[in-house]
């Protein structure tokens, strides 16, 4: 009876459910209480420049989750091969590289987009999340597990940057997705509603991430010291 | 006196923190006292004045498309831009790590408390910036010089300003949630409007 229960620890030790407790966390954290940007402050640079209109955000965010996914996949893939001494110039090379692709892809496919994000879409290798999470969770874990992490933390980035877009660009441009949305009220009901060139500018984008990094702690209850 | 023009320019109007939002990071998180705020900056502007020149021999004379035609007629055709991301980066960490061996041995004492931020220039978007600003206005040498180093100034300026302000913040009350990261942010937004003021003047 005992050799049995043993045995049955053994074979069901290694197979952890796909979404276990554990690994449902490396989703959720980064979404709220360890955000990559509002918390853990990095990233922050070549986020916010393109904030101004909501769709350059949206193809942004997609370009960061897929470089910090798939940076973290192939650095946690050869995570016991890399010399500890130049593993920065080797992740830095993997990274430039994922970003190359998503600029030639871009430039291919969606070459309106590409001019309006132009040399931001480069920045993303300078992104702090990115090396961030390969410095502090890639070099340390499973592949799975690393690629689960690189999603919270992108979907982390990706809902802040999309909040703080919309506020500028609903603020600044009257619209939201290029919906009209000042417009169609204005037609609506003969009420004209000003825009606010403030939110244009890039002091309008600090301004929304102040406050929203404001009522996010409010919330959460996390205290800088 | 173009090239003076684009100093006065990158340092003031494109300023590369509140006009771009350049290398905030390490701008937010070693704002924190004046004097590491004034190592790391000098280090930026080093840094940045040596490396957008040489990115701007690199891309003219190996990257562009033609560029290589000084190897030899077969070669005009080659266009190897899309290596410009990786090339970039691999000066700027060289030079950073230059950089970095510099400082370890002329001040032993900015270098320990500059520690972790001083590598971490390597991933200042403000470095690879200029770098692609550079190469997107088509600027010449000279011009690429000046950029770089007026670039590096204004992201001096802005980090001192910031950590003297932030100093005296020490002393005042703010609200739980907006201490720290909030109230430097819409700090920042504040001296951005000041900043903004420099728009008006035609160079």
């Amino acid at each position: 009876m005992s050799t049995e229960t043993l045995e049955q620890a053994i074979v069901k030790e290694p197979s952890e459910p796909l979404f276990s407790k554990r690994r449902k966390k490396f989703i959720t954290d980064p979404l709220n209480d360890d955000n990559p940007i509002t918390i853990q402050v990095l990233g922050i640079c070549s986020a916010l420049a393109v904030t101004v209109k909501m769709q350059p955000t949206l193809v942004m965010s997609i370009a960061v989750v897929f470089v910090v996914v798939f940076s973290n996949l192939i650095i946690s893939l050869m995570r016991n091969i890399i010399p500890g001494r130049i593993r920065i110039i080797v992740q830095l090379a993997i990274v430039a590289t994922l970003v190359t692709l998503v600029s030639e892809f871009l430039k291919a496919y969606l070459f309106d987009m590409y001019k309006v994000l132009g040399a931001f879409v480069g920045l993303i290798i300078t992104n702090c999340i990115v090396m961030g999470r390969l410095e502090a969770f890639a070099m340390a874990n499973k592949a799975y597990d690393s690629v689960l992490d690189g999603l919270g933390s992108g979907f982390g980035y990706a809902w802040i940057i999309l909040t703080v877009a919309f506020f500028r660009e609903l603020l600044g441009s009257g619209s939201v997705f290029d919906f009209p949305v000042y417009g169609t009220i204005q037609n609506l009901t003969g009420f004209a509603i000003p825009t606010n060139g403030l939110m244009v500018d890039s002091i309008g984008a600090f301004m929304v991430l102040g406050i929203i990094i404001w009522i996010q702690r409010t919330k959460n209850g996390y205290v800088e010291h | 006196m173009e090239a003076f023009n684009i100093f006065i320019k990158s340092a003031f109007i494109d300023n590369m923190i509140f006009a771009y939002f350049l290398g905030m990071c390490s701008f937010l998180a070693v704002s924190k006292k004046v004097s590491t705020a004034v190592g790391l900056g000098a280090a930026v502007i080093f840094v940045l004045t040596i490396t957008v020149p040489i990115n701007w021999l690199l891309q003219e004379y190996v990257l562009k498309e033609g560029a290589l035609t000084w190897m030899g007629a077969d070669f005009e055709s080659i266009d190897l831009s899309f290596l410009s991301f990786i090339m970039f980066i691999a000066i700027i960490a060289a030079m950073v790590q230059l950089v970095e061996m510099v400082i370890e041995k002329v001040s032993p004492a900015l270098y320990g408390s500059l520690g972790i931020f001083l590598p971490l220039i390597a991933v200042n978007c403000a470095i690879l910036g200029a770098s692609l600003f550079m190469v997107q206005r088509d600027y010449t040498l000279v011009e690429a010089t000046a950029y770089g180093s007026g670039s590096g100034f204004g992201w001096f300026l802005a980090i001192i300003a910031l950590a003297a302000i932030r100093e005296k913040l020490k002393y005042s009350n703010v609200p739980n949630g907006l201490k720290g990261l909030g109230i430097t942010m819409i700090l920042t937004g504040l001296m951005g409007i000041a900043f903004k003021s420099f728009i008006g003047i035609v160079l």
